[in-house]
């Protein structure tokens, strides 16, 4: 098992969606020998055994109201909050995973500002241009 | 007690008062449930609408026809394997194809893992912290973390399920999620000796925990009989797919229609012509279509579809641990739970079992292992897949050009089959539950527990994603706003802001 987690989330048909997939794959095809990458439509209840082991693990999401071009901020386990859908948040998934399997990893989640999310829609220009900043910033990042 | 009328649209709704519960939590996509009281708080009238519709059969017309099965299981995250098999079931009848055994039976065994992790998912995930904590129980901890705090086992016995049910699909069809396994005319990678025999070192604990999930959904039921009996309960007509013996078969069958007192309406229906038993109502409060049967008329021909029909209609299920669970369903309490909403979970589990029993079986047959994966025949201009999805029958129905390109789609999926149950069920929570009482969270729960017995998927039924703030609002006859209450994203419950 590698020690870093890097899940990317998002649905492709889904305009900026497809942000978090689409730089995953770009980081998937480069050089991180500690990176185990995992791309995922929606976070689920088994991805919390995807959690255990590990010392690090990165969400990748599109965000709408997200602070241009990306924020990375450090997220710790939910405790009380209430699925809303058969999908978890990434605290919620840490919630969960907490639960089963004792502590968790450091977590962080990369949230990219999005534009457009409508079914059948491309990626937009703007969402392009900060998935290349997000790509310069986070390459480094996995390294340290 | 409100009145007997059906509820559906008031008298004078000028004079009541509005409640909303927007969207319901907990259920894929969302929707809303609008309550209209009169000045006694008695319920007048009750509606389940979905707010948000996307075209997806406008999104896939023009698509070359091979696309389909990748394409369409955008639709989901949560059933996806679903859509990929019906629109898979359709090309083969674009293509002229009757499928090898291998390939039959590659896809039948990803189709039993979708049902065994998507069922997993449901009831430990979804409906567990009603059912363990009570409905009206601290909303703060009624969730999969509470869960997992107060009955860590059941926690860890649900996500090891789906994670069983999940390794087979990524192994029969290539990934977790969104594979490319099925193809028309076939499947594009056979099962390995290797991945046979990894899956089957998890069999026994899979077995073994899916009985144990009958017999928690048989004892949870038994702890409350009156309450799971009478919740939400509403007699309907149903339809399933069965094989041609008559027993369950989730796969592939004929459509079987069922009158709510138990008569047989039609039997071994062609999947092909389905449009003969079943048309669509629109209503202007809801983007959900409302299927009806078109031999009794979109008032009275509505039906249910999904585990509660499958199991109390079919002759038999055929592995042996889930018909002797059946059996047990039938006959308890008198039969009271093959009607009640609630029995849905109890015979969802019973599904789950019959999954697993179903994986078994396969996965001890060589031809798993077959090198013949893909049949291709006379080219067709038309294809219709209809297969048993975990929330009911799924109809998928395309026509394809002289280009190979779509250009006309039809999904009719499961949640939309149920939208009148699902209607008629709020409305019997409200008459049971709401009249003459003040709103609480416990209370609009009661609302949703109701809906979520059916285990909706309204990004399937809208064909859309998305989860949005539940925000309720109590209004007077004047619609002045009196109270408000809200759900964030998140679960967090407060005075709307």
């Amino acid at each position: 098992m590698k020690p870093i987690l890097v899940i990317g989330i998002g649905n492709e048909s889904r305009g900026d969606d497809a942000l978090g997939p689409l730089l995953l794959r770009r980081l998937a095809e480069e050089d991180f020998p500690d990176c185990e990458f995992l791309e995922v439509y929606q976070l689920q209840i088994e991805h919390a055994l995807d959690l255990a082991g590990r010392e690090k693990v990165l969400f990748i999401d599109a965000g709408m109201d997200t602070p241009a071009p990306y924020t990375l901020n450090r997220i710790d386990a939910g405790t009380s909050a209430t699925p809303c859908t058969h999908a978890l948040s990434p605290t919620e998934l840490l919630g969960v995973g907490r639960q089963i399997n004792g502590a968790m990893p450091e977590s962080f989640t990369l949230c990219i500002r999005g534009e457009q999310f409508g079914l059948g829609l491309p990626l937009s220009e703007t969402a392009r241009q900060h998935l290349e900043i997000a790509c310069a910033f986070i390459r480094p990042w996995l390294l340290n | 007690m409100s009145s007997e009328a059906n509820m559906e649209t008031a008298a004078h709704p000028e004079n009541l008062r509005r409640v909303a519960i927007d969207p319901v939590s907990r259920v894929e996509g969302h929707g809303k449930v609008t309550l209209l009281l009169d000045e006694h708080n008695v319920v007048q009238q009750a509606r389940f609408h979905i707010v948000e519709f996307r075209g997806f059969e406008k999104f896939i017309q023009g698509r070359p026809y091979w696309e389909a099965p990748v394409m369409v299981q955008r639709l989901c995250g949560i059933c996806p394997v679903s859509h990929h098999l019906a629109a898979s079931k359709a090309m083969d009848q674009i293509v002229g194809a009757t499928l090898t055994p291998t390939a039959e039976k590659v896809r039948r065994l990803m189709h039993y893992g979708q049902i065994l992790q998507s069922h997993a998912l449901h009831f430990f995930h979804l409906a567990s912290p009603d059912l363990l904590f009570g409905f009206d129980s601290d909303a703060a901890k009624r969730n999969i973390v509470g869960v997992a705090a107060a009955y860590p086992d059941i926690a860890r016995q649900g996500i090891l399920l789906r994670k069983f049910g999940q390794e087979v699909i990524r192994i029969t069809a290539g990934k977790r999620i969104h594979g490319t396994g099925s193809v028309p005319g076939g499947v594009n990678k056979n099962v390995s000796l290797a991945e046979r025999d990894e899956l089957l070192a998890d069999m026994a604990q899979t077995l073994a925990w899916c009985r144990d999930a009958v017999g928690i959904a048989r004892r949870l039921y038994e702890q409350n009989v009156e309450l799971y009996d009478d919740f939400g309960r509403v007699d309907a007509h149903t339809m399933m797919l069965v094989r041609a013996d008559g027993a369950m078969d989730l796969y592939d069958g004929g459509l079987r229609v069922r009158s709510k007192e138990g008569a047989t309406l039609f039997d071994h229906h062609d999947t092909a012509r389905y449009w003969e038993l079943i048309s669509e109502n629109v209503k202007p409060w809801s983007y959900m279509k409302f299927p009806f049967l078109r031999s009794l008329g979109p008032e009275s021909g509505w039906y249910r579809v999904g585990p509660l029909s499958r199991v109390t209609q079919c002759d038999f299920i055929p592995t042996p641990l889930a018909e002797a669970a059946r059996r047990e369903f039938l006959a308890y309490h008198g039969g009271t739970a093959t009607g009640a909403t609630l029995g849905f979970h109890w015979a969802r589990m019973i599904e789950m079992l019959h999954a697993a029993e179903m994986i078994g079986e396969l996965l001890h047959d060589p031809d798993l292992q077959g090198t013949e994966l893909v049949n291709l025949g006379q080219r067709q201009a038309r294809g219709i897949g209809v297969i048993e999805a975990p929330r009911g029958t799924l109809i998928h129905h395309y026509k394809v050009d002289e280009h190979d390109q779509i250009v006309r789609c039809n999904l009719i999926v499961s949640t939309t089959h149920n939208n009148q149950a699902m209607n008629e069920a709020i409305r019997a929570v409200a008459r049971q539950y709401f009249d003459g009482r003040a709103l609480t969270e416990g209370l609009l729960n009661h609302i949703e527990v109701a809906i979520r017995a059916f285990d909706p998927c309204l990004s399937c039924a809208t064909h859309a994603l998305g989860k949005m703030p539940l925000e309720v609002e109590l209004l007077d006859v004047a619609e002045n706003r009196i109270d408000t209450l809200s759900r964030d994203g998140y679960g967090l419950v407060g005075p709307a802001v």
